[in-house]
């Protein structure tokens, strides 16, 4: 896999509300080029749209969000990558028209080859002209973070990549997981509980209530937040 | 550029997946059917008759058929979060309605082609000597349902009552459209036919606005 540029993350302040609601509550966080943090917190503490925000999927209320060491044009290494409750992808294209798809939409060159290069990674070579509606739920999961990663992005956002896979597959992503790390690129991920994935986290952030209350990169703290923080 | 390219490989999903499962052609298809066979068994109108509100029940049938089939357009893409990924893929959101609205006006056209032959039986109606403009009407009205069902779609996809919605406010809104459309096919259609250049005018009016707000404003429509 090539090296994508080193890039990270910066959250100013953010608030997100829906309706009187508030999901996020002045939420500061910096994430440096290359690190891997893990969001914990109950459900509804504010994880996912933490996540959807930092994918430029939801627009903040009020804050800002940057992306240091991104380049200034628009490549679209630049968009983060990001894996989602859902697939993301069309139960009636085939796995590797999915991918095709996504692949031209974000300008990769040579789309089919980066396609059956994703392909042959996630274990889904062979399933590869199989529509995605015939998958299981683990194959669903290998489809759908094959997509993220279709772009080469500098930064990968996860929200509960483990959700739906058996021990094997959870293995599976977290060698995956880690390669992408390795190479350079900026992983955030919402975890419940510790595990083989969370293993590969360098920092932990707990948040509660929308709003970050804990945040750590020493291994007993990080390991009590990813134990406790995420129950 | 990125504009055309995402727009051009978006119409190839649009409408590779409509293809393969046909599910809108042939509920637009049998709509219109349908509604066609049965008025004209039910009314048995003279040649003189069908001229007169022929083509306005075709106009209607098609407004009807359109708003069944603009429903599921960004309902679709709910149920794996399509949409989401698409916005994160694509560098300009008006690719994702441009390749919607140019699909819709598609398969519209098509039914459209499929329906006229048994229209112009149905009603007794001869349409082949003022063809050509009576496809151009088509086109342009069809194009304008196309751009505001869209938009509307998009709206009515991430409200409650969704089922509801999109035909509530899709008829008030197409209402000119429909009017104008039927009035112009009546004169064309007419034993002497005139072509009514202000009424295709306007069909191409209508048209240009609904889709420039939809290029100015169409991002924000796409917002959770």
């Amino acid at each position: 896999m090539s090296s994508p540029t080193p890039t990270g993350l910066l959250f100013e302040n953010i608030d997100k509300r829906y309706g009187g609601l508030f999901a996020l509550r002045h939420v500061s966080l910096q994430v440096a080029p290359g690190e891997c943090v893990v969001l914990a917190g109950r459900n509804g503490s504010g994880k996912t749209t933490l996540l959807r925000i930092a994918a430029r999927i939801v627009r903040p209320t009020a804050g800002k969000l940057s992306f240091p060491g991104a380049s200034s044009d628009s490549a679209s290494n630049n968009r983060p990558g990001y894996v989602a409750h859902t697939t993301m992808v069309y139960d009636e294209l085939s796995a590797e028209e999915n991918l095709i798809l996504f692949g031209k939409l974000q300008g990769v060159p040579q789309p089919v080859a980066r396609a059956q290069e994703l392909l042959k990674e996630v274990g889904l070579y062979e399933r590869r002209a199989s529509l995605v509606r015939t998958f299981s739920r683990g194959m669903r999961q290998r489809i759908a973070i094959a997509r993220a990663l279709v772009h080469r992005p500098s930064v990968l956002l996860f929200d509960e990549p483990a959700t739906g896979l058996d021990p094997l597959g959870i293995s599976w992503l977290a060698k995956s997981l880690g390669d992408v790390h390795r190479s350079g690129c900026t992983v955030v991920m919402s975890l419940h509980g510790e595990s083989e994935i969370s293993s590969l986290a360098t920092r932990a952030v707990q948040l509660d209530a929308g709003s970050v209350v804990a945040d750590t990169n020493s291994g007993a703290s990080l390991r009590s937040i990813l134990t406790f923080g995420g129950a | 550029m990125s504009l055309l390219s995402n727009t051009t490989t978006l119409l190839d999903k649009e409408l590779r997946t409509e293809f393969r499962s046909r599910e809108l052609l042939t509920t637009t298809v049998v709509f219109i059917l349908v509604v066609l066979i049965l008025f004209s068994f039910a009314i048995s109108p003279t040649t003189e008759e069908s001229r007169e509100f022929g083509p306005g029940l075709l106009w209607l049938a098609i407004l009807f058929a359109a708003s069944l089939m603009l429903q599921p357009c960004f309902l679709r893409e709910q149920s794996n979060d399509t949409l989401s990924s698409l916005r994160l893929a694509v560098s300009d959101p008006f690719s994702i309605f441009l390749a919607k609205l140019i699909a819709n006006t598609l398969f519209l056209l098509l039914t459209e082609i499929l329906m006229l032959p048994l229209f112009a039986v149905f009603y007794n109606i001869p349409i082949l000597p003022e063809l050509h403009y009576l496809l151009l009407v088509l086109f342009l009205g069809s194009l304008g349902i196309s751009i505001a069902g869209t938009a509307l779609s998009a709206i009515s996809a991430q409200a409650r009552m969704r089922e509801l919605l999109l035909p509530l406010l899709l008829l008030p809104l197409l209402t000119p459209v429909l009017v104008v459309s039927a009035t112009v096919s009546v004169s064309l259609l007419d034993r002497e036919p005139v072509i009514q250049w202000k009424g295709i005018g306007f069909l191409a009016i209508f048209d240009l606005v609904f889709l420039t707000a939809l290029w100015l404003f169409g991002e924000y429509l796409l917002e959770e």
